[in-house]
């Protein structure tokens, strides 16, 4: 597996001027950022009203994602720690207003002045220590808290990120419910490990059903047929289902091997008897 | 950074400070760009905004006498109110300038159009 850019360097440091100018020249990149912030928009679930509302992108870079978001309508303010990134929104010209901050010291921002949030592939990067004052779990606490009281009441955040492995999960998933969120992981893709995204999707309204994951089976398939491993485990054991006839015919085997008394193997063989016996 | 984005900015982040807003604006480099005039939109931010602050934004931007010192109670009406509420909130951006914190003095400079709210070790 490639190497994660978390392990290399901060950020800041990371999203220098040469890794930003991907973001504005590889079509790739392009590609995949601009189809996960369509459908981080997606979740964020608007009603279908064509309102114009204002988006905080957090870690907007060279505001890709942003451009997303104009696209819709709507107008957005970003946040990003890369000086380098913003620079290169700057150049975009893009619509929405970029300021240059970390997420782990707290959103910025007055209380109640989102209709929703976004973020694409940054949460991970909060979950490392890259200074020696930096304690990942008390940064996500902040970044959830403040992020909860600069949204309205019936806002979404939604964050396509990364994560290592399920600790992560689990620790941005429980900082986001201790500072107030509803909501949990939204999985596109199980399946398949290069489409596979995850998308963390928080509410402040109240408890609501989480959006389908895209590509997942349905769930009656998910579920295992109990019986039918109980059998198969048997067969992969070699045993037949004990009263079976199978098993009897294994049993007579057996005794013919050793030379014992055995009654010949006919079609009355481990027939059920009758109730009438 | 557009005014209507200093709206929003708090530096409630600092450690210790209690609200941070408004924090106060200079503006030592400013550039006017015209932007599509969405009334709906004016009107749907309208309760989102803090008119002392926006007040403020006017008198440093040099456009006090279009915004009135207290908030009418019928803008929506008001057209050409609106209108000078969106020049103002939208189609000012500032270059460079400063904002300081109402309570520490803590200053964040405005540079290319991107105000810098990272703060020190010592401010977390």
């Amino acid at each position: 597996m490639a190497r994660r850019p978390e392990h290399s360097a901060p950020p800041e440091i990371f999203y220098n001027e040469n890794e930003a100018k991907k973001y504005s020249t590889n079509t790739r990149i392009i590609e995949i950022q601009v189809e996960m912030a369509e459908r981080a928009l997606e979740l964020l679930a608007f009603p279908d009203d064509d309102e114009s509302r204002l988006i905080l992108d957090i870690g907007c870079g060279s505001g890709l994602s942003g451009s997303v978001l104009e696209d819709s309508d709507h107008m957005w303010i970003g946040i990003d720690i890369s000086k380098s990134m913003l620079d290169i929104a700057v150049e975009r010209e893009v619509a929405g207003d970029v300021i240059l901050g970390d997420m782990g010291e707290g959103m910025p921002f007055k209380p109640g002045t989102f209709d929703g949030a976004i973020s694409i592939s940054a949460l991970q990067w909060l979950c490392n220590a890259d200074k020696t004052y930096h304690n990942p779990h008390k940064r996500l606490h902040k970044f959830f808290s403040t992020l909860f009281s600069c949204l309205t009441r019936t806002a979404r955040a939604v964050f396509q990120f990364y994560p290592e492995n399920s600790d992560q999960i689990e620790m941005v998933t429980s900082q986001a419910m201790k500072a107030g969120f509803y909501g949990g992981l939204v999985v596109d893709y199980p399946n398949s490990a290069k489409a596979k995204k995850y998308y963390l999707v928080l509410m402040t309204g109240g408890a609501a059903e989480l959006p389908k994951a895209l590509g997942a089976s349905p769930e009656e398939e998910r579920r295992v047929n109990y019986i039918k491993k109980r059998d198969a485990c048997r067969e992969a054991r070699g045993k037949a289902p004990k009263k079976s006839r199978d098993w009897i015919l294994a049993k007579k085997e057996r005794r013919r091997r050793q030379g014992l008394e055995t009654r010949p193997d006919t079609k009355y063989t481990a027939r059920k008897r009758t109730g009438r016996f | 950074m557009k005014l209507s984005t200093y709206n929003f900015l708090t530096s409630m982040a600092i450690k210790g400070v209690k609200v941070g807003f408004p924090l106060k604006l200079t503006i030592s480099k400013k550039e006017l760009v015209e932007t599509e005039f969405n009334p709906t939109f004016v009107e749907r931010l309208l309760p989102k905004l803090d008119w002392s602050a926006v007040y403020g934004a006017a008198q440093v931007a040099e456009l006090a006498e279009d915004i009135p010192a207290v908030q009418p109670e019928s803008i929506v009406d008001n057209e050409q109110l609106l209108q000078k509420l969106h020049h103002l909130l939208f189609e000012i951006d500032v270059l460079e300038g400063q904002l300081e914190c109402p309570e520490t003095g803590r200053i964040f400079p405005i540079t290319d159009g991107i105000p810098n709210m990272l703060l020190n070790e010592d401010e977390v």
